[in-house]
């Protein structure tokens, strides 16, 4: 996993780096793309893609989501720009490039993640590579603040941006950076990600898989599945919090629930009860305990299985159930009640979720979110309670992408927008 | 356990049950026989004895044995003290077997078996709860209510409805279970999860200083979650009203707690507010969904957590009707002891939830809290008493779903609440003193007298502050609680001797009563009629206006009490003559003899037959079903009219199976509701300030009805509109 680069850089250096080069005029102000003719006024979407050569966007595709902890930013790189083009370019366009290209920290909080890297990706006729990038949401005011500071604006009027963020710091854009947020809806965007990057595909490999033999260490399989036709579909998207949505086709879905308790309340509790600051940490903290110190199971109240009700001994009954005990309380390790944390909210998840598919109806259960990021415990864990407590009649499937797929969505809406 | 003590001699165990929770709490339910005196009324043989200077009949205090459901909740740490106690008090040799239930009972069977000497047998907990929910659903009138939480009355009580299937039951216990409940026996678990009462303990403990539950339950009622949860406002900025969200909804739990964030410093209150916000979760409503319950009652209810759901669910409260039960606690040791029971019929019997002898629904107030704590590791009682006889609707009653006996609710009436609280207050001495004053053979009397006072005060204190303790707050459950909490002083009928010198009084004077009605013509004959019924009603130890005129003149008559009677009634008695008329009686004395009777025996002669239905047990002043027999008896002695009509069956005397000053026609003598259905009654006249104004005043009936009273209280008259001593006569003919 990507590691912390360098301890004092921070997000405004990150941001001073990306606009310290000269600045130049734009002339269409307001607009989404400039366009290499002039004298194209009304348009129809086939001769929009028919034409799409005579068509440049303005530079660079940023799609932005501004979540309750993680900012994700997804860029996308052009590859097959021309002599003519890169003459043309402005400075700072080029050195935004080549600083988010060539670098996989920036910071000390910002991230790209590498190896999710999408390459040769044509997108609106253009090829290049497209990138993947997070930072913590409470760095989102010095990010504007920088913007402001270095005239973003006079690069590009209009960004792109979901998520609850795209509301809270709209202001913030606006009359510190003024720059124009194009806020978009974050379920839109979400799935609109997800059947996108799914269709690509990960640089020939499939983007969505399932386990086989989830809870068996050795016979653990990660296995790739085929999502061609994805629907009916419920998508359990767990970020700081969890939304569940249930997709019938590309434009008909709808959120069917959620719940508070998400990766935020995994690494808030964890922060509380272990002192851990990185939910890396709390992760790696979490692999190495026993929930079952700190959990009170089925077992422990009845002896053994909870037969009236077919409730197997192993299950958990209680959440932190043995931690009523001061014994009990004194042996248990950090690790262990970071274990029980995760497996807490994934239980809790995985039973909500359970709940929505039968009650609509759907069969295969796509978790997606930042808090299965580096999380196989909670994966492997949702695939099997879906698949024992639904006795084999739900599928869990993962998406390589985890939490970026809204934006994906965020950035494919503004090329749509055109 | 102290709080046992109380019972002494008196209380024979035959039957014990065991709830024990694996936490904290043991919940012990049994069933006793309680001997406690009650007063007979008994004809004396008159035979050649000069009636004139002899009481009209005989009162004596019998020992009575009644069967009674305890149910008591306690400290695990208080189970040797308990066991004792059953030990000590096991008079059943042929007990074998000890039923428990809950994850406790395995961590308990040797002691118990051990120190008991009886096998332990476990019992299924789900089918437990579920048997007895439907039991308090069934016999607790005020069980189940809503919580609003911005409102003057944050619990509203619901009347129950005859049919109570199907419901969700959802049980927070240690963990969180919801099961579908469709008949008595048929129900299904649903689904459940693990976050419940013990991981709000499991963090709390781990998370603060505090390890004891109610600690951590007061440290999060003062808590602020918002400072460690991240809301939906913390994720959208200001902007969240416009996309139509509630900025208070919680986006992610504990999520604002993350070490990350520099400017996060832990309030330690905070923490166990945010983690009771999370046991409600999401699941419940997702599950609803899928069941496809929303007609239908949901149960949402917890033995130890209720304070700060009640704070969290209104989070989604607008998908659902979430419910709760005022005795969420006892359902599994209610429903063990009633499987246990099972050999016995239980539509043979009606159970009474005994005032006196339990404690009300806690505050979420926290400053209330620990003071009802303090006594002992016993903080919460339940008793229930067996009524021999089964309780039904009245048959004439318009619709039984939507009947509310009381006519106003003090939970909700905070202006009428304080008057009335007052107003038992001080007339408590009085009662106190007549009690003492009734018993002037016993020695220990005055000491009852004042333990009563004592323990009538304290429920009166604990009603200011909460007035929902015992479901919704009226004058009816106050004049029940003081009958309840005398009755637990051996005070069975403070009255009984006012009572038989005021029968024997008014008796003398009833053939001259009759004879002046006599000599009116037709029309002034039915107005006297009326006037006389209003004036006998205004002979009320019950009303402290009536009992201050009654004590300072003892000679108050009839006609005195005529003259005082403001306004008039008009006459009910025009029209064809009615098939059978059912009278609820009120008082002794003048008003059952002289203003009761003369009006029957004219409804007689006009060929309507007559229920006369009376009090079972004693009740202030007003008649018993036993002193209305002999009552009776002596009056036909002198009238032909009354004689003949008991000879020939029109003229029947029922009892109502109550023992209130007010009437609850959902609860009813199942003797009187087949007779009145038998002898298709087409007319019911409900009689006096208990039965007609406190309650029934607005009850709808599917015949005429007469609701006739003297208000006999100036606070009611000047809320009604009228003076004191003003009459109140209701006629009504149901709209065809």
């Amino acid at each position: 996993s990507p590691v912390l680069w360098g301890g004092g850089w921070s997000i405004l250096s990150m941001a001073s780096q990306m606009l310290g080069a000269p600045q130049h005029e734009v002339s269409q102000k307001g607009a989404f793309c400039s366009r290499t003719e002039e004298s194209q006024p009304h348009l129809s979407k086939t001769d929009l893609t028919a034409r799409i050569s005579f068509f440049v966007f303005l530079f660079p595709w940023f799609g932005l989501d501004i979540g309750g902890t993680l900012v994700k930013l997804v860029y996308f790189e052009p590859k097959d720009i021309t002599a003519e083009e890169e003459e043309e370019e402005v400075e700072n366009l080029k050195s935004i490039r080549k600083y988010l290209t060539s670098n996989v920290a920036y910071g000390s909080t910002g991230i790209r993640d590498v190896h999710l890297e999408l390459k040769d990706l044509t997108l609106c006729g253009r090829k290049g590579n497209l990138h993947f990038i997070r930072f913590p949401t409470h760095d989102m005011p010095a990010f504007i603040q920088m913007g402001s500071e270095k005239h973003f604006s006079s690069l590009h009027t209009t960004l792109c941006a979901t998520g609850g963020g795209a509301y809270k710091f709209e202001q913030d854009f606006r009359t510190m950076g003024d720059l124009q947020l194009c806020k978009l809806d974050e379920l839109d965007c979400l799935i609109k990600g997800v059947l996108y990057i799914d269709s690509v595909g990960f640089n020939g490999h499939s983007e969505c898989y399932y386990f086989e033999n989830p809870t068996d260490a050795e016979r653990c399989q990660k296995l790739p599945f085929n999502l061609e036709n994805p629907y009916p579909l419920l998508l359990v998207n767990i970020g700081s919090g969890v939304s569940i949505l249930a997709v019938y086709s590309k434009e008909n879905y709808k959120r069917v629930t959620g719940t508070s308790l998400g990766g935020g309340t995994f690494f808030g509790l964890c922060c509380l009860l272990t002192g851990c600051s990185t939910f890396e940490e709390a992760l790696e903290m979490a692999s190495h305990g026993d929930s079952t110190k700190v959990d009170k199971l089925v077992r422990d109240i009845y002896g053994g299985d909870y037969e009236r009700f077919g409730l197997p001994g192993w299950a958990v009954a209680s959440s932190f159930g043995n931690m009523m005990s001061k014994e009990k309380r004194e042996s248990v390790s950090k690790e262990d009640l970071a274990k029980a944390t995760l497996i807490t909210i994934t239980n809790n998840i995985g039973s909500i979720a359970r709940m929505c598919a039968l009650n609509e109806n759907i069969n295969r259960v796509v978790f997606v979110g930042n808090f299965l990021r580096i999380n196989t415990i909670s994966m492997r864990l949702l695939a099997y309670a879906l698949d024992y407590w639904s006795k084999g009649q739900l599928k869990a499937l993962f998406l390589e992408h985890e939490g970026y797929f809204g934006a994906v969505g965020a950035l494919l809406e503004l090329l749509d927008s055109a | 356990m102290p709080n046992l003590d109380k019972w002494g001699i008196s209380l024979n165990l035959s039957f014990i049950f065991f709830l024990l929770t694996g936490g904290s709490l043991t919940k012990l339910a049994y069933y006793s026989t309680v001997q406690h005196k009650v007063a007979r009324v008994r004809s004396f043989d008159h035979s050649g004895k000069d009636i004139e200077n002899e009481p009209l009949y005989e009162i004596s205090v019998q020992e009575e044995i009644t069967a009674r459901l305890h149910f008591i909740k306690f400290e695990n740490t208080y189970i040797e003290t308990c066991l004792d106690f059953i030990k000590d008090h096991l008079v059943n040799t042929e007990t074998k077997v000890i039923k428990a239930t809950g994850g406790g009972a395995y961590k308990f069977k040797d002691l118990i078996e051990k120190k008991l000497g009886l096998k332990v047998d476990k019992e299924d907990v789900m089918t437990c709860l579920i048997k007895g929910c439907n039991f308090v659903l069934r016999n607790i009138p005020h069980e189940v209510f809503a919580y609003q939480k911005d409102s003057d009355t944050e619990f509203r009580f619901q009347t129950n409805h005859p049919n109570i299937f199907p419901y969700l039951l959802v049980n927070i216990g240690s963990g969180v279970s919801i099961v579908k409940v469709e008949t008595e026996d048929k129900f299904e678990w649903i689904g459940g999860s693990s976050i419940g009462g013990g991981t709000f303990w499991g963090l709390g403990a781990l998370l603060t200083k505090t390890k004891k539950f109610d600690e951590l339950l007061q440290l999060a009622s003062k808590g602020q979650h918002t400072n460690v949860d991240m809301l939906v406002k913390d994720v959208y900025g200001g902007a969240y009203q416009t996309l139509g969200l509630s900025g208070n909804l919680i986006a992610s739990s504990f999520g604002k707690s993350t070490t990350a964030d520099k400017d996060f410093s832990l309030e330690k209150q905070s923490s166990p507010k945010a983690h009771l916000m999370v046991v409600t979760g999401r699941l419940i409503p997702a599950l609803l969904q899928f069941y496809r319950i929303d007609d239908t009652f949901f149960f949402f209810f917890s033995p130890h957590l209720r304070t700060i759901q009640l704070q969290c669910f209104i989070l989604w409260q607008g998908e659902v009707q979430a419910l709760f039960l005022r005795h969420e606690g006892y359902l599994g040791a209610i429903g063990a002891f009633l499987k246990g029971a099972e050999q016995d019929n239980p539509n043979q019997y009606s159970w009474g939830e005994n005032y006196a002898g339990s404690s009300g629904l806690m505050s979420t107030s926290p400053d209330v809290y620990p003071m009802q704590r303090t006594r002992s590791g016993t903080f919460d009682m339940l008793e229930m008493d067996r009524l021999e006889r089964p309780l039904v609707n009245l048959p004439l009653l318009k619709d039984p779903s939507t009947y509310i006996p009381d006519t106003v609710d003090l939970t909700d009436d905070a202006m009428a609440r304080k008057y009335w609280l007052t107003c038992f207050e001080e007339a408590l001495d009085g009662v106190a003193k007549r009690a003492a004053a009734s018993q002037p053979d016993s020695i220990d009397a005055l000491q009852r007298a004042e333990k009563f006072r004592q323990k009538y005060w304290n429920k009166l204190q604990t009603l200011r502050q909460q007035p929902f303790a015992y479901g919704t707050l009226t004058v009816r459950s106050l004049l029940d609680t003081r009958e309840h909490c005398l009755n637990e002083f051996n005070f069975p009928d403070p009255y009984s001797k006012v009572k038989q010198k005021e029968n024997g009084i008014a008796l003398k004077c009833f053939q001259s009563v009759i004879e002046s009605l006599d000599s009116l013509g037709w029309e002034e004959r039915q107005f006297a009629l009326v006037k006389g019924l209003l004036a006998g009603n205004v002979f009320d130890w019950g009303a402290k206006a009536v009992s201050d005129v009654l004590e300072s003149e003892p000679q108050f008559g009839f006609e005195e009490a005529k003259s005082k009677l403001q306004g008039r009634g008009s006459s009910a008695a025009e029209g064809p003559p009615h098939k059978c008329a059912l009278i609820f009686a009120d008082n002794s004395g003048i008003d059952i003899i002289l203003g009761v009777f003369p009006f029957v025996r004219e409804l007689l002669s006009r060929g309507t037959e007559v229920i006369l239905a009376c009090n079972s047990g004693p009740a202030l002043n007003d008649v018993t079903y036993s002193e209305s027999l002999i009552v009776t008896e002596r009056i036909a002695a002198m009238d032909p009219v009354i004689q003949s009509a008991l000879r020939e069956e029109k003229l029947l005397l029922v009892q109502t199976g109550s023992s209130s000053p007010c009437l609850d026609l959902s609860r009813l003598d199942k003797g009187l509701a087949v007779l009145v259905r038998e002898r298709k009654t087409d007319l019911v006249i409900i009689e006096g300030m208990g039965r007609a104004i406190h309650t029934n005043y607005y009850a709808a009936l599917k015949c005429e009805s007469l609701k006739l009273a003297v208000i006999k209280n100036s606070w009611l008259a000047d809320r009604l509109g009228g003076k004191i001593f003003s009459v109140i006569f209701k006629y009504e003919v149901p709209c065809k």
